[in-house]
């Protein structure tokens, strides 16, 4: 094949690719991508609710500021085309809160991981929520430390295996969403990777909120938290997800522990008119 | 209370004196958490905060506070927090993010008695190879240090002008004998004041690359909201500022970067004071409180008839390298007294190479050196006998 018949296909390559544009694109770096996440994972999806969630609120993306930790969900920060922080290891929160309130025209969103936000950022997570500061927590719950090869996490169910649990976890895990309501958020928020439009309409809701929103994702690991745990690929987690959650709006959230087995409880927990912190500045 | 920034002279703290500071250099974001002796700079940005129209947030622990700081920066304001010892081994982490960003800010270390939780109404400046190290993996750092309550004004003033010029976290390494004295401050006018400006991009948006430096190594900064949609990471990263963690060209090209444009610049960032240089046969070497408690013995000393000379590192690091060189080729020795067990003397003493020779006199904190203690030290390095 000559070099021009080469580059014709390439051409035409590249007109495909051009009339097929994902409607995401603009939100995303393209020239960041492929991502670096797992066959079967479930950050994919909770990105792509994210960006349909802050397109539908119709946000200037030039006042909207991403900020995320460290771990496999702290990588989201590095493909979305906003203005994007990827900080150090638990400390999101606190970097997000001197954002925006060095300049509160912006809409900061925090998305990292459970370890990230609740181990190592545990006390951040616990005072932002507490103070109901004006910041939306996306917290992409996969129950392992992905980035570091699957290690025992905080929401570790008890008698999971992980790298650090071989024999299975003997820890009490933490209960996210209870976490946040107790603490003081007014929003809470729980879906798992399965419940995509449900999940989008959440994020939303969130994302209009004023102070402090948080939605709870529950998300496949099938490569490190599946595979030892007997659902071996995501398709198999998500197929529990699907057998296993139960919808219940407005349950009370110390209700719904998760376990290895048994129900996940998921829907709108909290949906409170409480004072953000910025207003009480104001007041 | 004045609305704005004050003006005139007043009796007031060096931590009193920093804050104002802070205010007229126009810092309009505090993060912080309480800390013996730092908790007075904290009050006072809480009291004085609103009127300036600036934001104070007390924050639930150091690296919170650093954080928030690292953030306010790139929300567009100048932003500094204050602390002692043990909140500054909380902010090492967040003062690396600081460095490897390239976030302009100001973090005051003062200083009290350590390890641990030490002294902590009592004056020590054992945190000075901290300041150099504290953080890991390499860098250059910025650090000041004030001698009395006015200097908690200006060198604050200043360590704002090196954090924007240099784009790089700045730090005040007071002690709390000068956080807590009270003397009299001027404060002049802040329109009299220079201020050097935030580093903005010029070119249109689809151009800017963020870590693409101008030709003193320092790149402009575009902050959030204002369109550039730009990428922050304290991973390794190249001029757009994505990771690129694999490369090892990538590293060295910016690494090399953040430590030379602190490096190449050293002689517009370094500066110190001295009296008596010229003819001295003894250089007494020291930096904060400890500069001025020297004063007193060095003049003792100069009426025994010992030639000794005075210098003062008003810039910890980056350390005045050249100039301990030169004056090691014509002296006798060096004398440092400061309040720990042998940091900065270190310095002075690589630099002296063996052609001078050098004399700690230490401290463990709690209290200021004996004027006595540092005359009998300049008397032995000068080798006249004890009296």
């Amino acid at each position: 094949m000559g070099m021009m018949e080469n580059n014709a296909k390439v051409a035409v390559a590249d007109q495909v690719t051009t009339n097929q544009q994902h409607p995401l694109d603009r939100l995303l770096r393209q020239d960041r991508l492929p991502h670096i996440w797992c066959s079967g994972c479930g950050l994919g999806t909770a990105l792509n609710c994210f960006l349909n969630a802050l397109i539908k609120s119709e946000m200037d993306p030039d006042k909207v500021a991403i900020v995320s930790g460290i771990g496999c969900s702290g990588r989201v920060a590095g493909y979305v085309a906003l203005d994007s922080f990827h900080t150090t290891h638990g400390r999101a929160i606190p970097f997000a809160t001197g954002l925006k309130l060095a300049n509160p025209e912006l809409k900061v969103v925090v998305f990292s991981g459970d370890g990230d936000l609740i181990a190592i950022g545990g006390n951040h997570f616990i005072h932002a929520a507490r103070r109901n500061m004006d910041l939306t927590v996306i917290c992409v719950n996969n129950f392992i430390y992905g980035m570091t090869g699957g290690q025992l996490a905080p929401t570790t169910p008890t008698g999971a295996r992980t790298s650090t649990s071989p024999t299975g976890n003997r820890d009490h895990p933490f209960n996210l969403s209870y976490l946040a309501a107790a603490s003081g958020a007014s929003y809470v928020a729980r879906w798992t990777t399965l419940h995509v439009r449900r999940l989008e309409r959440a994020i939303g809701e969130a994302l209009r909120k004023p102070g402090f929103s948080f939605v709870e994702v529950i998300s496949p690991c099938p490569t490190l938290y599946g595979r030892l745990n007997k659902q071996k690929s995501g398709l198999e987690q998500m197929d529990f997800y699907k057998k296993n959650s139960i919808i219940r709006h407005g349950a009370d959230p110390r209700q719904a522990d998760i376990g290895l087995t048994g129900q996940i409880v998921v829907g709108k927990f909290v949906d409170l008119d409480k004072p953000s912190y910025l207003q009480l500045q104001k007041a | 209370m004045a609305k704005g920034p004050l003006c005139g002279e007043y009796f007031i703290s060096g931590d009193e004196a920093c804050a104002e500071a802070g205010l007229s250099a126009g810092c309009r974001f505090f993060a912080g958490y309480p800390i013996t002796p730092a908790t007075e700079i904290a009050e006072r940005m809480a009291g004085r905060m609103p009127d300036v129209g600036g934001v104070y947030i007390q924050m639930e622990d150091e690296m919170a506070s650093m954080n928030a700081v690292l953030g306010a920066a790139w929300g567009g304001a100048k932003a500094m927090t204050a602390t002692s010892g043990p909140g500054f081994s909380l902010m090492m982490e967040n003062l690396g993010l600081g460095i490897m960003t390239e976030t302009p800010c100001v973090l005051v270390n003062v200083q009290r008695g350590g390890p641990s939780t030490g002294l902590p109404t009592l004056v020590g400046q054992g945190d000075m190879m901290q300041a150099r190290w504290g953080s890991h993996g390499p860098y250059e750092i910025i650090a000041l240090c004030p001698t009395s309550p006015q200097e908690m004004f200006d060198l604050t003033i200043e360590a704002f002008n090196l954090s924007e010029k240099y784009r790089t976290p700045v730090l005040l390494m007071a002690d709390e004998s000068v956080g807590h004295m009270t003397e009299r401050v001027v404060i002049p006018p802040a329109e009299s004041l220079k201020l050097y400006p935030r580093r903005k991009p010029t070119v249109p948006r689809d151009k800017y690359r963020p870590y693409e430096a101008d030709p003193d190594g320092v790149p402009p900064m575009a902050c959030a909201g204002e369109g550039y949609h730009m990428h922050v990471t304290g991973l390794t990263h190249d001029e757009r500022g994505y990771p690129l963690t694999t490369d090892p060209a990538v590293q060295e090209r910016l690494v090399h970067r953040l430590i030379e444009k602190i490096r190449a610049n050293r002689a517009d960032i370094i500066r110190v004071e001295s009296e008596g240089l010229d003819d001295a046969e003894v250089i007494v070497v020291a930096y904060g409180i400890t500069a001025r408690v020297a004063l007193w013995p060095v003049e003792l000393a100069r009426q025994e008839g010992i030639k000794v000379g005075w210098l003062k590192l008003v810039t910890a690091w980056p350390f005045p390298e050249d100039l301990i060189r030169q004056l090691a080729r014509r002296v006798k020795a060096f004398v440092v007294p400061e309040i720990n067990y042998g940091q900065m003397v270190l310095e002075v003493e690589r630099c002296a190479g063996g052609q001078a020779a050098t004399h700690l006199v230490p401290h463990a904190g709690g209290d200021v050196h004996e004027p006595h203690v540092i005359l009998e030290a300049i008397r032995k390095a000068a080798g006249k006998v004890a009296q």
